[in-house]
């Protein structure tokens, strides 16, 4: 095994163009500790890292690393000095099995590799890891967790002796996310490595951290030993603000008769993953049900088929009583409204402006819900600039393509788009996404709004806590199906989890 | 000899002639696509390996020294395809249609001279010697560049599980993302894979002239470098599988002339469509609306 380092940076600045980044921002790591960087999105902790990483080079400022001043001007000095990172999106090949990746990531592959010698030196170091991963199963093949894991195996494998973790958790499952973090303090309170978590799950750093740094807009506005924190210090430091958004007011109960049924729903696998198979699901007015499950369990494919990007194989949806395809001309008369995953390209025309994107849903009908041939111009910009008005779209102006804009500004346009007006069923699919935590308040109570206006609406989401604040009823997706329901508020996330993960 | 015996054996030797370009111009496919790549010009490179392999045998007397050429030309042409292509918002289908394009004009522009001239032809290895049929000594006459091509297709399989090289081959046409997280050079190595894929393509032109149909002229390729793009699905990306698939498409080549043999003339033209009638079968059969192929490079543009 390698032993820990210490890292520390001192007034570390970054600016791009005009915009500073990074503010005279220091940091000390100590050595076999687990150290959490907090903030919001934008808030400068990638920058950070990519500078320790040899990926941006700071404008002022040092590193040390075990004390010593070190110069770290490419990624290759990183690796040079044991440092490495783990990343939000995996960097392995999906269709290599994990030797194969492990090898390959090694900066001395041979030539011709003699795959019976790396399977006994792979063997050997599988053993001497806390942890475990099938060396000849496809990446591809992996749960999320497991990917995660093979991740962090690959950094040891590399004898990395501090390791970055960029939002680790964000696509695990709570048991993963509580395991992956346990192992990681294991291997560092070993004294094997140091790492470092950028995070902003407050519940997260409570648990698992040693010490915090908290940065906002690119400044270092706090920190310290973990357990001298309390939740509102943090948030404070975070946000500027003492107090966290508070939770949007539930008014009203369901209505009994169901707004969307789906029975006996199909579609066709693919690549070894199972297809829908949904017996039934009802979704009433004046509720929201939350589909919790471990990403590429169905949950795409079930709001694509709502959605009407995919045609299932098999069963009925209904929306009202009646057969629902997803066409245009359905659902515009029942009000059906979907916020998809990846909004730019499942819900908008990237190289269209603003201003059309946001009238794609109702600029081929007059004001009296008729056809109409020739565009409104003068409305389409009205409405346009209402909405960007009432769901704070930052654009550069409402002519340039949506496409320019930043994920969470996309986000926004379509929510703007997908809430204007009646709205009677809507289906959304991790609507906070890459917003920051005032954002994701105000878009969690627009949300709750709906429904309070008795909008029926199913939310897919793999922010488990999404869940657990909004929905009245809670379903667990795995393997195409519905496998859990409980109701949602004082659901047991422990018995939750296992669904997710398959242990029903 | 009955009837069916003549037909069979007639189809197993053309099968075996057949199915070497085929073979070669998949592999090279093959490769270039592995690496994340489509190259639609090896139809353009096969005609031109053709044309300069007979070129060069008929001026210097040595059939091998145009296999040589044959493939070098190739790997020019296949250069070319690849330099443009790491160009910025180059489409690899577009430009492979230019190169197709290009690559069969020059072959019958600087062909011509070569149309009427007879030129020295590759030997074939009689395998048949122990037959007393001279149908059979005929079908087992085989060319040393089908076996070259086997061994060619064991050593890619070996090359992409157990070499350096293969394995970066396979990051880069799998995850751009992860190969640049590597530092491998996606572009440098995706300009050699189709510069190496199109030599594989001349070698296959140069079969063409110098084996079977052996001879020069402008009808000589029918389009096997585009059916390649077809083979190498079937084969699911894998060139062991392209022998498999080079052979299925080589026999079915060969029905319409084994027909012929034994005295069927109805329906010769019909018969001649039978490689390109087993290609959109298998297309139809293989692929499933709603599922992606297993096995399809990720950086693949087709796939994007």
């Amino acid at each position: 095994m390698t032993t820990a380092i210490s890292v520390e940076a001192i007034g570390i600045d970054k600016r791009f163009g005009g915009f500073t980044a990074l503010d005279a921002v220091s940091l000390k790591v100590a050595k076999g500790s687990m150290h959490f960087l907090l903030g919001e999105n934008g808030a400068g902790k990638s920058t950070l890292v990519k500078c320790l990483l040899g990926y941006y080079r700071p404008d002022a400022g040092s590193f040390l690393v075990d004390g010593r001043e070190v110069e770290i001007s490419r990624p290759a000095d990183a690796d040079a000095l044991g440092l490495g990172m783990v990343y939000q999106h995996f960097t392995l090949v999906p269709a290599m099995t994990v030797a194969e990746n492990l090898v390959m990531s090694r900066a001395d592959v041979p030539a011709v590799i003699n795959w019976a010698q790396e399977r006994v030196a792979l063997d050997a170091f599988m053993r001497r890891m806390p942890f475990q991963v099938p060396l000849d199963a496809e990446v591809g093949s992996l749960a999320a967790g497991e990917r995660q894991k093979t991740e962090i195996l690959k950094q040891l494998y590399l004898e990395r002796r501090l390791l970055v973790l960029d939002e680790p958790t964000s696509v695990l499952t709570p048991q993963e996310a509580e395991e992956m973090l346990g192992l990681v303090r294991g291997l560092a309170h070993s004294g094997a490595i140091t790492a470092i978590v950028i995070s902003h799950k407050l519940k997260e750093v409570a648990k698992f951290a040693d010490e915090v740094t908290v940065l906002r807009r690119g400044r270092r506005t706090g920190g310290g030993p973990a357990p001298v924190l309390t939740p509102a210090d943090m948030t404070a430091m975070m946000i500027g603000e003492p107090q966290a958004p508070s939770e949007p007011e539930r008014l009203g109960a369901p209505e009994p008769a169901p707004r969307l049924e789906l029975r006996g729903v199909t579609t066709v696998g693919d690549q070894g993953r199972a297809g829908l198979e949904i017996g039934s699901l009802a979704v009433r007015p004046r509720e929201i049900v939350g589909i919790a499950g471990v990403s590429g369990n169905g949950q795409a494919t079930l709001v694509e088929v709502l959605g009407g990007q995919r045609a299932p194989s098999g069963g009925q949806v209904l929306v009202e009583g009646a057969p629902y395809d997803g066409s245009r001309d359905l659902a515009q008369a029942r009000a059906v409204r979907v916020l998809p995953e990846e909004p730019l390209r499942n819900g908008c025309v990237p190289r269209m402006s603003v201003t059309e994107n946001l009238n794609l849903r109702g600029f081929d009908r007059d004001a009296g819900g008729a056809r109409c041939f020739w565009l409104d111009r003068g409305g389409m910009v009205a409405r346009a600039r209402r909405l960007i008005g009432g769901y704070r779209v930052r654009a550069p102006s409402a002519e340039v393509p949506i496409g320019v804009l930043s994920g969470g500004n996309v986000q926004r346009c379509v929510l703007a788009r997908e809430l204007d007006g009646e709205v009677r069923l809507l289906i959304v699919a991790n609507p906070c996404f890459g917003l920051d935590v005032k954002a994701v308040a105000e878009v969690r109570a627009r949300i709750m709004a709906a429904r309070n206006a008795g909008a029926a609406v199913l939310l897919v989401s793999e922010d488990f806590d999404e869940i657990l604040e909004l929905a009245d009823r809670i379903l667990v997706m795995h393997g195409g199906r519905v496998v859990h329901e409980t109701p949602g508020p004082g659901a047991d996330a422990q018995s939750i989890g296992a669904h997710m993960l398959g242990s029903h | 000899m009955d009837a069916i015996t003549t037909v069979l054996v007639a189809m197993l030797g053309g099968a075996l002639r057949v199915s070497t370009p085929f073979l070669f111009v998949s592999l090279g496919e093959c490769l270039t696509e592995r690496a994340g790549r489509i190259n639609l010009g090896n139809e353009g490179v096969m005609v031109f390996g053709a044309m300069i392999a007979y070129a060069t045998s008929y001026e210097t007397g040595s059939p091998w020294l145009g296999v040589l050429v044959a493939a070098g030309c190739g790997m020019l042409i296949g250069g070319l395809h690849g330099l443009v292509c790491g160009m910025r918002g180059v489409n690899d289908v577009a430009m492979g249609i230019a190169i197709m394009l290009a690559g069969t004009g020059l072959a019958f522009f600087f062909g011509k001279p070569y149309v009427q001239p007879s030129a020295p032809l590759l030997p074939n290895i009689p395998l048949g010697g122990w037959a007393d049929s001279p149908q059979l000594q005929n079908a087992l006459a085989v060319s040393p560049l089908f076996f070259l091509g086997l061994a060619g297709a064991f050593a890619m399989a070996w090359m992409f599980r157990a070499t350096r090289m293969g394995l970066r081959i396979r990051i880069v046409g799998e995850s751009e993302d992860a190969a640049r997280a590597l530092g491998l050079p996606v572009e440098r190595m995706r300009f050699l894979a189709t510069a190496a894929g199109s030599g594989l393509a001349g070698i296959g032109g140069a079969f063409l002239s110098l084996c079977y149909p052996a001879s020069w002229n402008e009808g000589l390729s029918s389009g096997q470098g585009l059916m390649a793009v077809a083979l190498v699905v079937f084969a699911r990306w894998n060139p062991v599988h392209c022998i498999t698939a080079a052979l299925l498409f080589g026999a079915a080549g060969a029905l319409g002339p084994s027909l012929q043999t034994i005295g069927i003339t109805w329906g010769y033209y019909l018969f001649y469509a039978a490689p390109y009638a087993v290609t959109l079968a298998i297309l139809v059969a293989t692929v499933q609306p709603g599922r992606t192929l297993k096995g399809m490079p990720g950086e693949l543009s087709i796939g994007r």
